[in-house]
């Protein structure tokens, strides 16, 4: 690994002052960024850890009803603290494994937005806002594609809120090696209509199923799905899937997370 | 360079490091704590398990500075004040839950978080929490079992399997 300065700043301001470096770079828990700079695939001068920043830690309620977690909150907190939202805390809990857990925090997952990364599936489905140090982002605008987000270099996620649904569930089928998801789906059911959001699958990253939402704010029951099927076309094609095996997955996880939630 | 100082095993360390000076090598080369295995060095193998403040994190996937200040258990501060081994590493031994040993710090570092969450986990629940902990031994069946004998609770069954 290249060497770099470390910081460890206690407040927002600081870390973002201090990202405003040259070729400075956020750390969160680290669990993808420290085997990417094993790998020399990155060399930033300095890390900014946000571990030590109070203000972006633990979970609570917002005025209006939503579950908030500050940014730099690690997954093993929120499997164990957002119990108002059981969806979220369940999906939490099966992240990587429990050291990991242990380690890895909500922002570095989203500002990180791997296509096979749990959170955003999580995020998206629940049309979460995500807070920065300089504005709210809508999980709809948020996701731009395999790690590509809409924060600008330097932006750090202070805190995701999540409205809370009435029922949710989040299913994935991990890939037996990594145990990342192969494909993972998170349904969540809102007064409003059904969000469907999808990891795992396409070439362009987390993205909702539309016509699935549809039929099931129409009707939320597994015959809903029927004869929905989605396109092979635009989906991840490795050794471990098609991309038309994919697709199918989708649907058997879309499935079994429906179940779960009613 | 940076000074970092932290409690290791209950005791006050310190000791200068770079940026990237991963923990597991802190422990390793400057403090000689070598119990903690490096087997992968990618995060997968759980080998390097220890805990920070009472958490059980990947060594090898955490900087040195990032421990400044923190409490740091590992293998080494396991045993009893005797000398003589915990009830979770008397169980490994007792139910041969080691072969060549590399992974068993990992093992039993990630065992004593799981016992503390959850005193008496079911054969499932010992698997599924062991999922970052590789075993290329494969003796996985003898360490769930010794995992549920350091727990109290009954291991004829798994004998019998």
């Amino acid at each position: 690994m290249y060497n770099f300065e470390m910081t460890r700043p206690s407040t927002i301001a600081d870390a973002v002052k201090a990202l405003k470096e040259e070729d400075a770079q956020a750390l969160g828990g680290g669990q993808t960024l420290i085997p990417t700079l094993k790998q020399r695939l990155a060399m930033p001068s300095i890390l900014v850890s946000l571990t030590a920043i109070g203000e972006m830690q633990g979970v609570c309620m917002s005025d209006a009803g939503e579950v908030c977690v500050g940014g730099a909150t690690t997954h093993a907190t929120v499997a164990r603290e957002a119990t108002a939202y059981p969806g979220l805390a369940a999906m939490a809990a099966r992240i990587g494994d429990p050291a990991v857990r242990n380690r890895g925090t909500i922002g570095g997952s989203l500002a990180n937005n791997d296509p096979s990364a749990c959170y955003p599936a999580a995020a998206l489905a629940s049309g979460a806002s995500i807070i920065t140090n300089s504005r709210e982002i809508a999980a709809d605008d948020y996701f731009q594609g395999m790690f590509t987000t809409a924060l600008e270099e330097g932006e750090v996620v202070t805190e995701v809120r999540f409205p809370v649904p009435e029922k949710s569930h989040y299913e994935k089928f991990v890939q037996p090696a990594s145990r990342f998801a192969l494909v993972g789906v998170m349904v969540a059911k809102y007064a409003d209509g059904v969000r469907v959001a999808v990891t795992g699958a396409s070439e362009s990253g987390v993205f909702r199923w539309t016509e699935a939402e549809a039929a099931l704010s129409a009707n939320f029951t597994a015959d809903a799905l029927g004869d929905l099927s989605l396109d092979g076309d635009g989906m991840i094609a490795d050794l471990h899937g098609s991309g038309a095996y994919r697709a199918h997955l989708v649907k058997v996880m879309t499935g079994r997370a429906l179940k779960a939630a009613i | 360079m940076a000074q970092v100082s932290m409690t290791v095993n209950g005791k006050a360390v310190s000791g200068d490091v770079e940026g990237r000076t991963l923990l597991s090598e802190f422990l390793r080369i400057d403090l000689n704590l070598t119990g903690t295995h490096i087997g992968c060095d990618t995060s997968q193998c759980g080998a390097c398990v220890v805990h920070v403040n009472g958490e059980a994190v990947k060594a090898c996937t955490m900087f040195a500075a990032e421990a400044d200040g923190a409490d740091v258990g590992t293998i080494e501060g396991q045993a009893n004040e005797d000398g003589t081994l915990n009830v979770i590493q008397q169980a490994f031994q007792d139910h041969h839950g080691l072969q060549c040993g590399f992974c068993t710090p990992g093992m039993v570092m990630s065992t004593a978080s799981l016992l503390k969450e959850n005193p008496k986990p079911s054969v499932q629940e010992i698997r599924t929490y062991l999922d970052g902990n590789i075993c290329r031994c494969t003796g996985y069946h003898n360490i769930v079992k010794a995992i549920m004998a350091a727990s109290g609770q009954d291991v004829s069954a798994i004998a019998a399997e």
